[in-house]
């Protein structure tokens, strides 16, 4: 999926907006988390997930080819971390998020011990 | 940023009323849920992709207890930031908010898509 097809989306479910319009919309939403990603703040997407800059130290790689040590210099980067409801959308057939009911720990020796 | 207050940028960014908005950035966030959830990628220039990689089944670990915690088969979606985004983030300067987790997610399987 392209963002062309997104913005048919938006044209053809939205409704009252013009191709045109619809685009320059959907550029307005992809502008707008641009800007507040690149101020440092987080994008919160209930349903969807959430966008996170997180600031990496500097610390040592290594030169995959020569296997030399070189340093990788501190950085911001951007992480995504799918919603429970997302994860839950592809996989259908797990039951839902975080409680599985066969979690329980098995209890070990447990028998009549009456005595 | 949460959805409500990106819509609220959106609207005012293209002058249209925030009921409106609110239509346009949740078709946005639907097709993209239903285009991951038929398997396929999302690419948008400048901002980044999202891919869906398959995972097989594994043995995981409850990291409270340490015990070993079957894990199923599952699908992920993968967030790759685009080359603009990643610059602009790289090159914020502004500070950083916390990625405070108050959306509590029960993950036992250790999965946590960090890199």
């Amino acid at each position: 999926m392209t963002k062309a097809e997104i913005i048919d989306s938006v044209y053809e479910n939205v409704g009252g907006f013009s191709k045109k319009e619809s685009a320059e919309i959907v550029e307005a939403v992809f502008d707008t988390m641009k800007e507040v990603l690149a101020d440092g703040k987080k994008i919160k997407i209930s349903g969807f997930g959430n966008f996170v800059v997180r600031a990496k130290k500097e610390r040592m790689g290594r030169n995959p080819q020569t296997g030399s040590p070189i340093p990788i210099s501190a950085r911001r980067v951007l992480t995504f971390k799918p919603s429970q409801v997302l994860k839950g959308t592809l996989n259908p057939h797990k039951s839902s998020a975080g409680q599985q009911p066969g979690a329980l720990p098995p209890r070990a020796g447990e028998g009549s011990a009456s005595s | 940023m949460t959805k409500s207050e990106l819509i609220d940028a959106v609207a005012r960014r293209s002058k249209i009323t925030k009921s409106r908005a609110e239509e346009v950035v949740n078709c946005v966030f639907d097709s993209m849920t239903k285009a991951l959830e038929r398997g396929e990628g999302i690419e948008i220039r400048g901002f980044g992709s999202f891919t869906v990689r398959q995972y097989k089944p594994y043995n995981g670990r409850n990291p409270r207890t340490g015990k070993s915690v079957p894990v199923p088969e599952k699908r992920l979606p993968f967030f790759k930031v685009g080359k603009e985004l990643k610059e602009l983030v790289n090159d914020g300067t502004g500070t950083i908010e916390l990625d405070d987790e108050d959306d509590a997610d029960g993950d036992l399987d250790g999965d946590d898509t960090d890199d």
